[in-house]
Parts: structure tokens; sequence; C-alpha cells
């Protein structure tokens, strides 16, 4: 088959794809988004008789219009905008999770910093403060204090961004120093790991501590739940652990769209890229055949 | 930094200096400069050609 992949930056997760691609002998279309041009018809990328596109941008904002476009050409296009467009946003995201009744964390939104206060004192101690857009940790605020409460919601009143000012609060979790990465497709998981670090924050990104998760049947139902609530696609699950390691009660805080897998193939015995590109296969498959 | 035979050498863009990098490389790829430790961007294969990379953006992530 001929597949595209959309990227701006070549990581290890993508070359780690392209090599399994290319080693089954399915020709390769790399899409830069940073040169294309998309017009209302047609596109400056070489999308034309693509079999099927894998989303692999670094933007979160690229993912979502570029995805958009080649979908409003017809060009098959994984994961979909929908999907992009729920899993980008961390409202979105809890909202299609509730919706679903997948376990998610108590969350309330305000757009002022008094509106915002009130979530938080009502919350208590320590509550979580999360930007709308964003990843790998950054600018999450763990607030241990009503004085802490009110220089952060300053400070963020202050950043410049509209989306700051959009104050997304939620439940401080009590994980047992671990949360749960699942990687799946279409709801199916590939594997599994926990990031484990002293920190309050376990994501790969900010150092946690990797290894490989045992899926149970509950998780697994769980995965299955989230990724048909934003739209399916391959995705990354992310679960806490609620009641302890041993309670085999979860709480699933996000799904990720354009997901990092390299950190989960060093963890697990799987080959995670040949699971993804043997999805990627049948996908276009069906997209062949209309279904 | 590999010792590979089939290596290729670039121009370090921030100091001049001559790097190996894998042969396996592709345009889009970000490597780590051994001699600034600064990330770079792989332009071009023929010639190679590497260019600072791009800042970190707040919407960047999974």
């Amino acid at each position: 088959m001929k597949v595209g992949i959309l990227y701006s930056r070549i990581r290890r997760d993508e070359k780690l794809l392209l090599a399994e691609l290319r080693e089954r002998g399915h020709e390769v279309e790399k899409i830069d988004v940073r040169k294309a041009r998309f017009g209302l018809e047609e596109t400056t990328a070489a999308v034309g008789d693509l079999d099927i596109v894998l989303d692999r941008c670094l933007a979160t904002s690229r993912s979502l219009y570029a995805t958009e476009f080649l979908a409003s050409y017809g060009v098959p296009v994984v994961n979909s905008p929908e999907t992009a467009t729920i899993c980008a946003d961390k409202v979105k995201n809890s909202l299609a999770l509730a919706d679903a009744g997948v376990p998610t964390p108590r969350t309330e939104v305000a757009f002022t910093t008094d509106a915002a206060l009130e979530i938080i004192e009502a919350f208590g101690y320590p509550c979580v403060l999360k930007p709308v857009v964003g990843s790998w940790g950054r600018l999450m605020a763990k607030i241990d204090s009503r004085n802490a409460a009110e220089a952060i919601l300053e400070h963020k009143a202050t950043l410049g961004h509209y989306q700051h000012k959009i104050f997304y609060v939620q439940e401080f979790v009590e994980k047992p120093g671990r949360d749960i990465r699942v990687v799946a497709v279409d709801g199916e998981p590939i594997a599994a790991m926990t990031r484990t670090s002293d920190h309050w924050l376990t994501n790969a990104a900010k150092g946690g501590k990797t290894a490989e998760f045992e899926i149970t049947d509950n998780v697994r139902e769980l995965v299955e739940r989230a990724s048909e609530a934003v739209g399916g696609g391959l995705l990354g699950i992310d679960l806490m652990e609620v009641g302890g390691a041993d309670s085999g009660s979860y709480t699933v805080h996000e799904v990720n769209h354009t997901v990092e897998f390299k950190a989960l193939n060093d963890a697990v015995a799987t080959d995670v890229p040949a699971v993804v590109v043997d999805w990627l296969e049948a996908t276009a498959e069906g997209y062949a055949e209309g279904t | 930094m590999t010792n590979d035979t089939d290596a290729l050498i670039a121009e370090d863009p921030i100091t001049g200096e001559e790097i190996e990098l894998p042969a396996d490389v592709e345009v889009g790829e970000i490597i780590d400069s051994p001699v600034t430790g600064a990330e770079l961007e792989v332009i071009s294969l023929d010639p190679l050609v590497l260019e600072e990379a791009p800042e970190l953006e707040e919407d960047w992530g999974e």
C-alpha cells in the first residue's frame, strides 16, 4: 500500500514506523506539514493516490487542521479529525469520557480567576489545574493551598493566550506513585506500561520510570469504552489506579490522539510499531472496501 | 555517536565542526549535536544539511 505520514518532526516513534512500513514493502510518502499548502479543494501535498495517511504531527494545531483538510478531500486519514478534536482539548476529552460513562476524575471549568478559586476551594487541597491544550505534563499545577491557588491563577491570567483563561480544575487523584498508559488501536490494547515517579507527575516525558503492565479485563473494557468515546483510532489511554494498586478500580484521565510509543516499545515484549502497521494495513483495506 | 562505517558526515550548523550521523537518518529527523548538545534537524540528505531545530512550542506533544 501507499502510506502518507503527516509530520513536522521525525522522532524515534516515526522512525520505528517508517522502518516497519518499508520493511514490509509499503511505499511511504512523508508529508512535512510545514511545507504544504491546504486549499479548500486541493493541497500541494502529494496525497492523491495514498491508501491511507497517518497523522504524526507533533503540534496539535497542525494535526487538527491538516487532518480536517485531508478528510474534506476524501483522503483516508487516521486518526480522524473528529478524534483529534476531542483528544486535543482536555475539556472535550473529559466530556466525551463522562458522556460515555467512563470513570474520569471530577472536573470543573471556569472562565475567571474568581470562579476558578471558588472551584478550587470547593474541591479542597490539593487539587490540580491543567491547561486545556498541552502535554508532556507542562504547565500542570498541583495546588496545595489557597495562597498557591491565588498566585497560580494570577499568573495564568497574565500569560497572554486566551486558552490560559479557561481554568480547568481537576480533583487530585491519590495514585500509588504511578499511572498506566495503554496504547490501543480502535479500542484493542496493543500493550501497556506503568509510569512510576516520586513526583506527582509520572509522565515518561517527565522522567517517569516505565515497566510493562499486564492488561486486566477491567482495563481492557475501560480502554475499549474510552476509545469509542473519542471516535477510535490509534490512541494512548491514560489511567490511574484508584484506592491502591491492587484495588482493580481505575479512572481514565486522558486519551491522546498522536500517541508516542517509543517508551512503551522499550518497556514491553510486544513489537508496538509492527502492531500499529498491522492496524494501518487493515484500516486501509477497510477504506478501500468502503467500510 | 555511531562508529558505523556507513556513517554520514555533516557540518554542525552552530560550530561548523564535522559531525557523524547514522546512515539511516531521515529528512525531518532531530538529532542531538555531539558538539553542543543542541537539537538539530536534518534538512536534506543530498547534500546532507543540518539546521538548528525549532524551539519547543506550547501545543507540542501528544
